[in-house]
């Protein structure tokens, strides 16, 4: 069955790295980790994180947009109307019932429910704000940015955890490829660098705990990684049929070639050491795509800087793909930004094609010998990409891989 | 004005965001561009800094500025 193609034709990024599109992938280009000491979490075992410079609500979207939106939305929000400026398109004059929105969260409006709970217990139910539940509830963000653009087609959030991005990117594009939506606003975001948040991770072990040193705590592939550092994100990619993006005269920033999904089935926050799911996600992808496993040139990985996922994303790519592609992890740089991971990371990927660079993996210095594949560290690599592969495995073992072509 | 009325101007530009150049007795608050969701919260804020108590029914009977000062002074609140 052959599919209408799919174009990436607007980029919005807001990332540890930077704040923008441009910002951002400078920053990840220069590899330098954005993790730091953060006074928010301050008397927590793990009191670092990877927070987007210059992130002022009040000053990019308005005071009433920083009093009753949450964070997560309020990311989101900001970088959909980068990205919908970057495609070129104006929401005074689309048809908004063609536009859909389809973001992914893993968590939701974690300050609201920390805050509000706090006021709860303090000073009794009767100063619970009657925003609690809008502000909090994970569909709001595309609710949010319908409100905002006027985007009043299909509007869902994807919760698929660390893979939540990937999915709403992937599910985008079949509203694209079914002709529900001429125009999709697909990404991921998150907010959740709250105590209770962070604790909740660290009592799991997924954190890095080298507080003493944050600037290298995350360290994708490194033999001395032992943990994830939180971060903050929101990414959104506008997604067209790529007939009607050049009928428009619209600048095709990558092909979004192919979406494969899969579940693990195996454990709540564990990999399956031997990656059968994320495996099956890759090649669908790549099935989808109508690519072979060896055209891959470059994947953007999941790269989280857990003991755990690295070596056994490795061990898949590597016998999925052979080892001739460039592997980077942006993660290195930017923290784990759980449900905006998979949309930042594509957005890197859409990058990596349209520049012929690939960004290296902050802080690696030692290569886990377990990890056999070919990973970019040090400086960018300058290299004609094709084929880009970005994956996103969520705890519970939900895996989302994306393929993008140069356009 | 009433040291009521400064209260309330006070929550509305502290809180709320709302310009203080838009703040007047004859102000709605539609006018501020708050909603019936902002009226509850305008209502605990109230009871927060005045000390008294405004029910939701009370709340959303509120149209301007001046019938919410009004409320208030009626309540017996002290600025």
């Amino acid at each position: 069955m052959s599919h209408p193609e799919v174009a990436v034709t607007g980029l919005g990024l807001a990332t540890p790295a930077g704040l923008g599109t441009d910002a951002s992938w400078q920053g990840v280009l220069e590899g330098a980790s954005a993790a730091s000491t953060d006074p928010a979490l301050a008397g927590l075992e793990v009191d670092m994180s990877c927070r987007i410079p210059g992130f002022d609500a009040t000053a990019l979207l308005g005071r009433k947009a920083a009093r009753r939106l949450d964070r997560f939305v309020q990311l989101a929000t900001w970088t959909a109307r980068e990205a919908v400026a970057d495609a070129g398109l104006d929401p005074e004059a689309w048809d908004g019932p063609r536009v859909g929105v389809v973001i992914g969260c893993g968590m939701g409006g974690a300050h609201t429910w920390e805050e509000q709970h706090r006021r709860m217990l303090e000073h009794g139910p009767e100063r619970v704000s009657p925003l609690l539940i809008p502000m909090l509830v994970p569909n709001m963000v595309a609710g949010q940015i319908a409100i905002d653009l006027g985007a009043t087609g299909p509007n869902l959030v994807t919760a698929t955890a660390c893979a939540s991005g990937a999915t709403a990117i992937g599910t985008a594009r079949d509203l694209l490829r079914s002709g529900a939506c001429d125009i999709v606003l697909a990404g991921g975001t998150e907010a959740g660098l709250t105590p209770l948040s962070i604790t909740g991770f660290a009592q799991m072990g997924a954190l890095s705990t080298r507080t003493d040193d944050p600037a290298r705590a995350s360290r994708p592939f490194d033999v001395e990684r032992d943990g994830f550092v939180a971060a903050e994100a929101a990414g959104v990619l506008v997604l067209e049929r790529d007939d009607d993006a050049r009928a428009r005269g619209a600048r095709r920033r990558a092909r979004l070639a192919g979406y494969g999904a899969s579940a693990d089935g195996y454990h709540v926050t564990a990999p399956d050491p031997e990656g059968g799911g994320a495996e099956r996600a890759m090649r669908a992808a790549l099935a989808d795509a109508g690519l072979a496993p060896g055209d891959v040139d470059h994947v953007n990985a999941h790269g989280t800087s857990t003991p755990l996922n690295d070596v056994s994303e490795a061990r898949t790519l590597r016998r999925v793909c052979g080892e001739a592609m460039s592997v980077t992890s942006t993660k290195g740089v930017t923290g784990h930004s759980l449900g905006a991971a998979g949309a930042i990371e594509a957005g890197f990927a859409a990058l990596a094609l349209e520049h012929g660079v690939v960004p290296p993996t902050a802080n690696l210095t030692e290569q886990d010998p377990e990890i056999d594949v070919d990973v970019v560290a040090g400086s960018p690599r300058e290299q004609a990409v094709e084929v880009a592969m970005s994956n996103s495995f969520g705890f519970g073992g939900q895996n989302a891989v994306l393929v993008l072509t140069r356009a | 004005m009433s040291a009521v009325y400064e209260k309330v101007k006070g929550v509305l530009v502290d809180k709320f965001g709302v310009e203080e150049s838009e703040v007047s007795l004859e102000a709605s608050f539609d006018d501020l561009d708050l909603d019936s969701l902002d009226l509850v919260e305008f209502a605990l804020a109230a009871e927060e800094e005045l000390g008294v108590r405004i029910s939701d029914e009370e709340a959303e009977q509120l149209e301007t500025l001046a019938d919410t000062v009004k409320l208030l002074e009626e309540k017996g609140a002290q600025a």
